[in-house]
C-alpha cells in the first residue's frame, strides 16, 4: 500500500537468514528463503554461462580459417556438444524461471515465500548435484562426450566417448525443472495476496504460469528418453539402434516431444520479464493485457503439437511432415501478438529508455530476426534447404540468445537495485548495450548467409568458399565475449562499491517496489491487500520513487 | 553470393526453394522494419519530458483481430507456398532413373543398375533421377546445396531423394547429419553430364575408380592398399599402428589379443580365418576397447574375389 516506504527499513536478507547462523557458506547452501536461493542460482548459472561462452569462444577461433587452427576434430566435436549441453541445460533452461521467477515471483504476489521453500531448496541441490555429475563426466574413460546436445541415436549408443554419464546428469537436471515447476504453479494458486485475482497478476507471473506447466508435463517425457537411451547402451536392448531392432526416428520423436516445448520454457519467462519493463519506462499500463496472458497459454499449449517441425528431412511420412508444417505456423501467431502489443504499450507513454528498457529494444529486434526466420525454417520446402546447416544455428542463438539471452541481461539491469541494494553505472550499462547489439549481429548474421549457401552444422572444416564470413563471425564472438565481461564487471563493481540504490529507482508499481531494497527476510513489513489492476500508475503519486 | 538473385537454377528443386524462401524473407523484412521502426519512432515521439502526461490505453480490440487475422493470412500463405513446393520436390516421375545409394562413415557408395559402383555420383542432364537411400552405420544425410534438398539417411530405413538436374557441371555433395569424427570432411559430388557422355560412362565396362579424376583421394604406394582405401576401411583402421576408432592393421598377424564374443573374454591368435570373420561378421568378435556395433558387415561391400585381396592386403601390412 501507499505509505510502504515510511517505515524504517527492517534488517535486509542479507542480514537475517532462516538458519541459526546469518552469514556464512551454511547460510547460504541450507537457506530455505526464496531471495537467497535466486541468488545462489545466479551465482552458479553465471558461472555454467561463462563457460559455455568461452567453449564458443574457442569453437569460433578453430573456425577462424580453413584446415586445423588450434585443435584436432575429436576435440571441435566434444566442444560443440559441451556449448550446447551446458547452455542448454545448466544456462538457459533454469535461467531465468530458478533466479528471477525465484527471487520476484513470491515478491510480485504479495507473498512471503514459495509455497514449497524446502522443495525449493531441494531443487537447487538437484541442480548442482547435475552440475556436479556433467564436470566429472568429462574425466570418464573414453573421453568427454561427443554426439551434439541433441544425442541422436545409433551414434549416441555406439560412440565410445562417455554418453551415459552426461545423459544421466540431464535426466538428474530435469527433476530440478520439474520440482521447480511443480512449486511455482501451487506458489501461483495458493500464495497471491488479498485482492489479487488471476488478472491482477503481474504478467511475469502468467508467463511463469505456463512455463512451470511445460516443465511438469513434458520433462519427464525426456527423462524416461534418457533412460531408454542408457539402457540400451549398457544392456543392449534394442530400442532406437536397428543393429539390435530399434527405430533411430522413435529417438527423435521422443528427444523432440520433450525438447520443444523446452524452447518455450526457455523463451516465455523471458517474454514475461520483457511484460514488466516495458509499461515500467513508459509509465503507463500494459496495452492488451488478456491478450498478452492468453498467448503465453496458447503457446504453451500449441507447443507441444509442434514438435516434428525438427524432423521435416528425417524420412518421416510426407502427409506428418505438412500437419506438422501447418501447426508449425499457428504457434507462430502467439509470439506475434505478443511484439504487437508490447510496442502498443509505448504509444502515448513516457518514455525513459534506461539500460532495462534499451536490452529491451535490441530484444524486440533481435526476437523479430528469430522468430521471423523461423518462418523460413516452419516451411517444409525452405527447410529442405537450410535444415542442419548454418542458417539453423543462426536462427536458434538469435531466439535463444538474443531473445532470453538478452533479457537475462535486461532483467539483471532491471531487478539489479532490488536485488543487491546498489545502481550499478548507468552510463556504462548504456554502452554495453550499444557493443553487444553490434557484437550479436557481426557474430550471427553471416551464419543466415552461410547457411543459404550450403554451409553444415556441426563441421570441424568447411570449404574455402566460406572463409570471409567464417573469419568475420569469429571477430564478431571477440567482440562479444569483451561484452560479455564488461556487463559482469560492471554489476560486480557496483555490488563491491556501488552507490545505495533507492527503493524504487525507476518508479515502478508491481509489488516488488513497494518494499525495501534489499528486502526484508518475509519480503514486506506489512500485510499487503492488493486493490490495483498491475500496471496502474496512478498509484505513483503515492509511492515513493526516485523522481528524477 | 546467394544464387537466388541471379536466377542461376543448376536443378529444378533450385527455383522452387528460391521462390519460397524469396516469398517469406520479402514479408519478414517488411515485418521487421515496421516494428523495429514504429519502436524507435515511439520511443522518440513518446520520449519522458515535463507537462508531457502518458495516456493509459488498456487495449483495443480492433488493433488485437486486425493484428491476429492478417499475421494468420500471412503464415497460412507461406505454408501454402511451401505445400506446393514441397509437393514438387517430393514428386517422382515414373520414368525416373534410380541410383542407390549407401552412405558410411564417412563416405557415399552410389550403386547404378547396370552394376556400375562409384564414388561419386554421376547423373545425365534434364532426366528425373531417384535416389534410393540406405545407411551402413549411423544417420547420415544427403545435402545438395546447389539444389537446394536434402534428405536423412537413416540406419535401418530406406528414404528417398529426387530431383532434375537442369545445367551440367559439378556440384558438392555434403552430409548434413552429425555422424562423429570426420563428419566434416564426408564431401563427395554430383557430375551432371549430357546425355551422350553419360550413356558412355554408363555403358563403359573399365574399372570406375580408375577414371575418378575429381574425387581427391589419397593413393598410396602399394596398390593392394589403394583397394582398401576404395573400400572404405581406411576411414577407421590404419597402418601405422596409431588406433582410435578401430584396431590397426599393422602387423596383425601372429599377434595375441583380447575379444569379447557375446559378451564373454576370450584370447585369439590374428589368423586368415580370423580376419575373414571380422570382415563379413564384424561383431562377433570385438577387440577389447573398442565398441561394438561401428562396422557394418561387408557381405555386400565385397564379392568373394575382392574379399580374398582385401585379406590378402591387410595380412602384408608389416
Amino acid at each position: 500500500m501507499a505509505d510502504g516506504n515510511a517505515h524504517v527499513a527492517a534488517k535486509s536478507f542479507y542480514e537475517e537468514g532462516t538458519t541459526k547462523k546469518s552469514t556464512g557458506i551454511t547460510s547460504w547452501l541450507f537457506s530455505t528463503d526464496h531471495k537467497r536461493i535466486g541468488l545462489m542460482y545466479l551465482v552458479t548459472i553465471t558461472a555454467f554461462f561463462f563457460v559455455g561462452a568461452l567453449f564458443g569462444v574457442l569453437m569460433r577461433l578453430e573456425l577462424m580459417a580453413p584446415g586445423e587452427t588450434i585443435m584436432g576434430a575429436q576435440e571441435y566435436n566434444t566442444l560443440f556438444t559441451l556449448h550446447g549441453v551446458i547452455m542448454i541445460f545448466l544456462f538457459i533452461i533454469p535461467g531465468i524461471p530458478a533466479i528471477f521467477g525465484n527471487f520476484f515471483l513470491p515478491l510480485q504476489l504479495g507473498a512471503k515465500d514459495v509455497a514449497f521453500p524446502r522443495l525449493n531448496l531441494l531443487s537447487y541441490w538437484i541442480y548442482l548435484i547435475g552440475s556436479v555429475l556433467v564436470i566429472l563426466s568429462l574425466f570418464m574413460q573414453g573421453g568427454p562426450i561427443d554426439t551434439g546436445w541433441t544425442f541422436y541415436v545409433p551414434y549416441s549408443v555406439r560412440t565410445t566417448t562417455s554418453v551415459s554419464l552426461p545423459l544421466f546428469a540431464a535426466f538428474v537436471l530435469g527433476f530440478s525443472s520439474i520440482l521447480t515447476g511443480l512449486n511455482f504453479i501451487v506458489t501461483i494458486h495458493r500464495m497471491r495476496a488479498p485482492g489479487m485475482n488471476f488478472f491482477r497478476m503481474p504478467l511475469f507471473g502468467w508467463s511463469i504460469y505456463a512455463t512451470a506447466w511445460i516443465q511438469v508435463i513434458a520433462t519427464p517425457v525426456v527423462g524416461i528418453t534418457i533412460l531408454l537411451v542408457i539402457i540400451e547402451r549398457s544392456f543392449g536392448v534394442g530400442i532406437f539402434d536397428p543393429a539390435l531392432g530399434g527405430d533411430p526416428i522413435l529417438f527423435q520423436h521422443l528427444f523432440w516431444i520433450y525438447s520443444h516445448p523446452a524452447v518455450y520454457i526457455m523463451i516465455l519467462p523471458a517474454m514475461g520479464v520483457v511484460s514488466e519493463i516495458i509499461p515500467t519506462f513508459s509509465r503507463r499500463t500494459i496495452f492488451g493485457y488478456t491478450p498478452i496472458a492468453m498467448s503465453s497459454l496458447a503457446i504453451a499449449f500449441v507447443g507441444y503439437l509442434v514438435w516434428a517441425h525438427h524432423m521435416f528431412t528425417s524420412g518421416m511420412s510426407d502427409t506428418s511432415r505438412v500437419i506438422f508444417s501447418l501447426l508449425t505456423y499457428i504457434v507462430a501467431l502467439p509470439s506475434g501478438v505478443k511484439v504487437f502489443n508490447w510496442v502498443a504499450t509505448m504509444y502515448k507513454g513516457s518514455i525513459d529508455p534506461k539500460p532495462p528498457f534499451l536490452w529491451v529494444m535490441s530484444f524486440v529486434f533481435l526476437f523479430s530476426i528469430g522468430g521471423l526466420t523461423g518462418l523460413v525454417l516452419g516451411s517444409i520446402t525452405a527447410d529442405i534447404h537450410v535444415h542442419d546447416t548454418y542458417f539453423v544455428v543462426s536462427h536458434f542463438h538469435y531466439v535463444m540468445f538474443g531473445g532470453t539471452g538478452t533479457i537475462v541481461f535486461a532483467a539483471l539491469y532491471y531487478w539489479f537495485p532490488k536485488m543487491f541494494g546498489k545502481m550499478y553505472n548507468i552510463k556504462w550499462a548504456n554502452i554495453n548495450a550499444l557493443f553487444y547489439i553490434i557484437a550479436f549481429n557481426v557474430l550471427y548474421f553471416p551464419k543466415f548467409i552461410m547457411g543459404y549457401q550450403g554451409m553444415p552444422r556441426r563441421y570441424y572444416d568447411y570449404l574455402p568458399e566460406f572463409a570471409d564470413l567464417q573469419m568475420l563471425s569469429t571477430i564478431g564472438s571477440w567482440i562479444m565475449f569483451a561484452t560479455l565481461v564488461s556487463i559482469f564487471l560492471n554489476l560486480y563493481l557496483a555490488i563491491k562499491k556501488g552507490k545505495k540504490a533507492h527503493n524504487n529507482p525507476w518508479g515502478g508499481v508491481t509489488l516488488e517496489w513497494q518494499t525495501s531494497s534489499p528486502p526484508p527476510l518475509l519480503n514486506f513489513d506489512r500485510e499487503i491487500t492488493v486493490n490495483h489492476e498491475p500496471y496502474d500508475f496512478s498509484q505513483l503519486k503515492e509511492l515513493d520513487y526516485e523522481s528524477k | 553470393m546467394l544464387g537466388f538473385f541471379t536466377g542461376y537454377a543448376p536443378a529444378s528443386t533450385t527455383e522452387t526453394v528460391d521462390n519460397v524462401m524469396l516469398f517469406i524473407v520479402a514479408i519478414s523484412v517488411v515485418l521487421l522494419i515496421g516494428v523495429t521502426a514504429t519502436m524507435i519512432f515511439f520511443v522518440f515521439k513518446y520520449h519522458r519530458k515535463k507537462g508531457h502526461k502518458p495516456v493509459d490505453i488498456h487495449g483495443n480490440l480492433l488493433l488485437e483481430v486486425i493484428w491476429i487475422g492478417i499475421p494468420t493470412i500471412l503464415v497460412l500463405a507461406m505454408f501454402y507456398y511451401g505445400y506446393l513446393g514441397f509437393s514438387q520436390i517430393r514428386y517422382i516421375p515414373e520414368d525416373a532413373f534410380q541410383i542407390n545409394v549407401t552412405a558410411r562413415m564417412w563416405s557415399w557408395d552410389f550403386n547404378y543398375p547396370n552394376g556400375k559402383k562409384t564414388d561419386s555420383l554421376y547423373i545425365p542432364v534434364g532426366k528425373p533421377i531417384k535416389l534410393i537411400m540406405e545407411s551402413a552405420d549411423v544417420n547420415h544425410s544427403l545435402f545438395i546445396p546447389a539444389f537446394r534438398i536434402k534428405e536423412d539417411v537413416i540406419a535401418g530405413r530406406t528414404t528417398y531423394l529426387s530431383f532434375a538436374a537442369q545445367v551440367e557441371g559439378r556440384y558438392d555433395i555434403a552430409c548434413a547429419e552429425y555422424c562423429g569424427l570426420k563428419h566434416s570432411m564426408m564431401y563427395t559430388a554430383v557430375i551432371v553430364m549430357d546425355e551422350k557422355n553419360f550413356e558412355k560412362w554408363y555403358n563403359d565396362s573399365e574399372d570406375i575408380s580408375e577414371t575418378q579424376e575429381e574425387v581427391a583421394m589419397a593413393k598410396f604406394e602399394i596398390p593392394s592398399i589403394n583397394l582398401l582405401q576404395e573400400k572404405g576401411c581406411m576411414t577407421c583402421h590404419t597402418i601405422d599402428g596409431s588406433e582410435k576408432l578401430a584396431p590397426s592393421f599393422k602387423g596383425i598377424v601372429g599377434t595375441k589379443r583380447i575379444v569379447l564374443t557375446d559378451g564373454v573374454e576370450r584370447e585369439v591368435i590374428v589368423d586368415e580365418e580370423y580376419i575373414r570373420r571380422s570382415i563379413l561378421y564384424p561383431n562377433a568378435d570385438i577387440v577389447k576397447g573398442f565398441a561394438f556395433g561401428m562396422m557394418p558387415t561387408q557381405t555386400y561391400n565385397l564379392n568373394e574375389e575382392e574379399l580374398d585381396k582385401v585379406v590378402e592386403s591387410i595380412m602384408s601390412i608389416n
